[in-house]
Parts: C-alpha cells; sequence; structure tokens
C-alpha cells in the first residue's frame, strides 16, 4: 500500500514545479527569439560542417551522392603520415609556429617592461600608439613591405647592412630557405608587437605601487624591481597566454606563408593549411586535405584541453 | 662614489630606454613612411632608386592611375559595403546574444555560451567550410562577405562580460515598467554599450577592410567582387614572381605606361589608400580597445 502513495506524493511535488518552469519558460519566450538567429547561424556555420569530415574516411568524388561514395576508412590517414610532403609541412608548421610564439612572448614581455619605464607621458603615449599601427595593416600590406624591405635592389636592409659593412652584397633574403622562418618570425613581431603588449602592460600597470616604494626602502634599484616585482606581478598573465598559445601550435598560420612563400623556398615555407588548400582545393584531393584538416582540429582541441587542465592546476582561472 | 651613480643611473638608463623606444617607432614607421613617399614620386624616378620618406618629383599620377581604372575603384567600393554593412549586422546580432546569455534567468544560458566559446577552438577545416559555402550558393555571391564571418565567441565575450559591470538595477527597473526584454536590449543595453561597441566595432571593421582570403578562395572568378586587398595582392604577387625591372612589366594596366606609373608606385598607392581608412580611425579608439583587450582576456 505504501508505494501508490508514495507515487501519487511524487506527482503532487512536481507539478508545481513544472508550472514553475513553463511559466519562467514562457517568461524568457523574447530571450529565446533574441538568440535563435546566432543560434541557427552557428549551427550552420560551425557545426553541420563537420559532417564533411566523413569525406576524410571516403575515396569522395564530388560527381557521387552520399551513399555512392566509396569507403576507405583510414587509408587517408595512413597515407598522411608516410607522405614526406604532410610531414615536411608538419615540421614547418610546428617550427614556424614555436618561433613565433616564444619571439612574441619574449618581445612584448620586454617591450612592456621598457614602456612602463618612460616616465614622460605624452612621449609614452605616442610610442604606444605607434606600436600599435601594424596591428591593423593586413597582412597583403606587411608582406609587402617585408618583401621591399628585403628586395636586393634598394630594399633597406640590405642597405642599411651594406652600411654598416655588417654583409658585403646585397643578400637574397626571401629565395634562401634558411631565412625564411626567421622572416616570419620577425615580421609577426613587426605586426604584433605593440598589440601583444596591451595585455602585459595593463597587468604592469595594476601591480601595488606601494611594492616598488616598500623595495626602493629596502635599497632595491630599478633592475632589482624589475626582476623580483615587475616580472613576478605578471607572471599569472604570462603563464595563462603561453598555456593558451600552445594549444595552437598547429596555427602558424597561412597568409603570411603563402604570401611570401616561393618556388625556392617551398620545403621551408609550407604549412599544413597551404597543404590542405594545395591538395583539396587546387588538386581536388578532397579526402586528404579533408584528412589534414581533421588531424589539425584533433591536435588543437587535445592540446587546448590539456592545457585547460594544466591551467587549472596552476591554480590559474580557467580558460573555457 | 657609490651616491653618484645612484643619481646617474636612471638618467643613463632612461635615455638609453628612449633611444629604444625611438629605435622602435622609426622601425615601425619607416615602412609605411618610405611607402607614402614612393606613393606620391614619379614612378619612373622611383626606379632609380634613393626614395626614402620624402618625394622626389612630387606626383599624384599614382593615385589618378589607381582611381582611373575601375578595378580599383570598384574594388574600393566593394571593400567599404563589406565593412559598413558587415559591422553593422555583426554588432547588432552578437550584442543581442551577448545580452540574452548575460541573462541570469535564462534557461539556456550556459548552453549557449558553452555552444559558441567552442567554436573559437575548433572548426570543421577548410574542405568541408567551401562545401558549405559552395552549396550554399554563396560562391561568387556578395554575402559571402557578410553571412559567415557575422558572429564571433571573442566579440560576444567582450560584450557580454561589459554587460555583466552594468547595474543590474536598470534592467530590474526597465522590467517593472514592463519592458520586455528585447525593448531592453534596444532602449537600455545598446544605449549602454556603446564603449564596448566602439571597441567590437573597431576589431570587425578592421577584419573585414583587411580580409582576402575570401575572396581569394570564393569570388576570385568574378571581377566586379573583387576587394582592395585582393588587387593588391594580385599586384604583389607578379611584382614578387619576377625579379626583372618592374617598368618594363606593365601587365597591371595598358594606361600605366601612357601616365609613367610603374606597378611598384601603384601598389604602394593602393596600400596607402588600404590603410589610411584604419590609421585614421583607430588613434581615436585606443582607449577603448585597451580596454576591450582587457575584457576579453578575462573571459568567464
Amino acid at each position: 500500500m505504501a508505494k501508490p502513495v508514495e507515487i501519487v506524493d511524487q506527482k503532487a511535488a512536481v507539478q508545481p514545479k513544472k508550472t514553475r518552469k513553463f511559466r519562467r519558460f514562457k517568461n524568457q519566450g523574447q530571450l529565446m527569439w533574441m538568440s535563435l538567429p546566432v543560434l541557427i547561424y552557428v549551427m550552420l556555420f560551425s557545426y553541420y560542417p563537420i559532417w564533411g569530415w566523413t569525406m576524410a574516411f571516403q575515396n569522395y568524388k564530388p560527381a557521387k551522392s552520399f551513399a555512392q561514395q566509396e569507403w576507405v576508412g583510414l587509408k587517408q590517414f595512413k597515407f598522411l603520415f608516410t607522405d614526406d610532403g604532410f610531414l615536411r609541412v608538419l615540421r614547418n608548421t610546428i617550427g614556424m609556429s614555436a618561433i613565433n610564439m616564444v619571439l612574441g612572448f619574449v618581445t612584448a614581455i620586454i617591450f612592456a617592461i621598457l614602456l612602463n619605464e618612460v616616465k614622460n607621458k605624452l612621449f609614452k603615449r605616442s610610442i604606444q600608439t605607434i606600436s600599435y599601427l601594424p596591428h591593423f595593416l593586413s597582412w597583403i600590406i606587411v608582406t609587402g613591405i617585408v618583401a621591399s624591405s628585403l628586395s636586393v635592389d634598394g630594399g633597406i636592409i640590405n642597405e642599411v647592412l651594406l652600411k654598416l659593412g655588417i654583409i658585403h652584397e646585397p643578400i637574397l633574403w626571401l629565395s634562401e630557405p634558411k631565412y625564411f622562418w626567421g622572416i616570419v618570425g620577425a615580421s609577426h613581431v613587426w605586426k604584433e608587437v605593440g598589440w601583444n603588449a596591451i595585455i602585459y602592460l595593463a597587468a604592469i600597470t595594476s601591480i601595488d605601487p606601494s611594492l616598488y616604494e616598500a623595495a626602493e626602502i629596502d635599497g632595491a634599484n630599478r633592475y632589482h624591481k624589475m626582476w623580483y616585482i615587475t616580472l613576478p606581478g605578471i607572471k599569472s598573465i604570462v603563464i595563462i597566454l603561453l598555456i593558451m598559445n600552445l594549444g595552437w601550435i598547429l596555427e602558424a598560420g597561412f597568409e603570411v606563408q603563402y604570401l611570401l612563400g616561393n618556388g625556392v623556398v617551398v620545403d621551408w615555407s609550407e604549412t599544413i593549411d597551404i597543404f590542405v588548400l594545395k591538395y583539396g582545393l587546387k588538386q581536388g584531393n578532397y579526402s586528404l586535405a579533408t584528412a589534414a584538416g581533421i588531424f589539425k582540429t584533433v591536435v588543437s582541441i587535445t592540446l587546448i584541453y590539456a592545457a585547460n587542465t594544466a591551467a587549472k592546476r596552476f591554480g590559474e582561472e580557467r580558460l573555457i | 662614489m657609490r651616491k653618484r651613480t645612484v643619481q646617474l643611473e636612471p638618467a643613463v638608463f632612461g635615455t638609453i630606454n628612449a633611444i629604444i623606444m625611438i629605435l622602435l617607432a622609426v622601425v615601425t614607421l619607416y615602412p609605411f613612411l618610405n611607402t607614402l613617399a614612393v606613393s606620391f614620386n614619379a614612378g619612373l624616378d622611383t626606379i632609380r632608386g634613393g626614395i626614402y620618406i620624402w618625394p622626389r618629383i612630387w606626383t599624384l599620377q599614382n593615385y589618378k592611375a589607381v582611381f582611373i581604372t575601375g578595378t580599383v575603384f570598384n574594388a574600393f567600393y566593394i571593400s567599404i559595403a563589406r565593412t559598413i554593412l558587415a559591422t553593422v549586422l555583426s554588432l547588432f546580432l552578437t550584442t543581442m546574444l551577448a545580452y540574452t546569455v548575460s541573462r541570469k534567468e535564462y534557461a539556456f544560458r550556459k548552453p549557449i555560451t558553452v555552444m559558441i566559446v567552442m567554436t573559437m577552438y575548433f572548426n570543421a577545416g577548410l574542405i568541408p567550410y567551401y562545401f558549405l559555402i559552395k552549396d550554399l550558393h554563396l560562391l561568387n555571391n556578395f554575402l559571402v562577405y557578410i553571412v559567415p564571418g557575422l558572429v564571433s565567441a571573442f566579440n560576444m565575450i567582450v560584450i557580454r562580460t561589459y554587460i555583466g559591470t552594468l547595474s543590474e538595477s536598470l534592467i530590474e527597473s526597465a522590467k517593472v515598467d514592463g519592458a520586455g526584454d528585447f525593448r531592453i536590449f534596444m532602449q537600455v543595453i545598446l544605449p549602454l554599450c556603446q564603449p564596448v561597441l566602439a571597441t567590437v566595432a573597431l576589431f570587425v571593421a578592421v577584419g573585414q577592410w583587411n580580409s582576402w582570403f575570401d575572396t581569394f578562395l570564393f569570388t576570385s572568378s568574378k571581377q566586379e567582387l573583387s576587394t582592395l586587398q585582393y588587387e593588391l595582392m594580385k599586384l604583389l604577387s607578379s611584382a614578387m614572381n619576377s625579379n626583372s625591372n618592374p617598368a618594363l612589366q606593365n601587365g597591371a594596366d595598358p594606361n600605366a605606361a601612357k601616365a609613367m606609373v610603374t606597378p611598384l608606385s601603384i601598389r604602394a598607392a593602393i596600400t596607402i589608400v588600404a590603410s589610411v581608412p584604419i590609421l585614421v580611425v583607430y588613434p581615436f579608439l585606443q582607449k577603448y580597445f585597451v580596454v576591450g583587450m582587457q575584457l576579453g582576456s578575462v573571459k568567464e
């Protein structure tokens, strides 16, 4: 006899809760309508294309319907990891990414610390405004500037180096594979150093000034203060950004390499993105290109997940 | 002795630091000033070399040549159209979504946030995306510039964080007065969000104005839809692929030879045309985007 009573009791308890929930939804009707367009949009443009990953497990032919496609399992992935071409672009991607990351971090932090030491407000502000400028230029413009600065006839880099006597004849910078990664790294620094420093400058300004005063009384000089107060003060933001950026290790970019690369340096300039573009859209090998894309996404997600976990362990804020 | 070093040291450091900063500014500005000088210098004279930051033979010929050809003028127009349309639409939709997920009582707040933020960390890849664009009949369609990039997770987070800093009592009192969420959004939130909207507008507009990859991928076979950046890219790649004397190859435009302009000077002129609109605007938005970057890095 006890059982039915219990059920009735449960129902009675659920009933008002249900109506409350219903009323809650009703009141939120407008909120739902407002978020609906963007939801549909995100589903369509970000989530729906994942269906296309099926191509990587097929021998995809655009003329055939989905049912007619030939399924090949992991063949495309096996080919990818035994293909010298792919391993080369993988090496280039990781190499350039690592260079960009290290250079990007070090230069931005140094720039932020040095700029923070500038006492004249107007001078500081002007320098900062100038330093943002290249961030707003497109890679088309930046690579154009890089190419003309490095050119053999009248390029400013060669002219300066010649005048200083460091080199005796102009160097064909963009035709030497050994310089390519460095040029890409330097271009990134030129474009983004000021922009990347924004976050660090903000972190430095939020350091408690009394720390510096106390250190001064204790006889600390400028370098002591930078080393023992400023750097530890921005440590947490540096760690967060560093971890977050590790997740982007396969995102070496596409634009710079595509725009600055040429036939002579192709073995050192091509990244995974260019590989995908070349095999997929230019040669029509959609399956292989999709497989390369999947590899990139899966590695990125894994790294970001790991980075998130690591960030939590460091006691920093979550990234997601 | 010790006292003296203590007094001298800040001055020495300050001077060296100032010199480093000035050098940095020069390195940043020089290429731009050089391009500006080349764009105002007579094309054939530039080839002789020695143009640094001041034109030797002043001329407006390069700019005339740029705008006399319909292609660049049309590309300029397309670039402006896509930038304005996409910025307005994107701001409206992104802010509207940011408002809904900022409402603590909203039932779908969490799932929607997760769904949007996830898009920051993965994408389906180029090939599936290309097929989607193709299936939506967006190839060689002006809408391909506007529609796919409308909502960015990063911008949404920046705006949502900002809305979170607004006083809740404003929204509550509007609710008590009987305003629905849409009305609150339009009449309370949008006006209050101006500072953050200025930041996001700058991000979106710069992204749109500088974009060339979508033109390259999706509309490159339709000249009427070409953008300024894409025209610049074509000039750049033709200049990089030939190391010959740039005056001899006038592939870009038959009028160019008559007007005594070279691809080099045309490129400089287009570079200036393509960068000046942004460079005029960004210094005034500086205080906004610095705050915007900080809001974005806070995330949750």
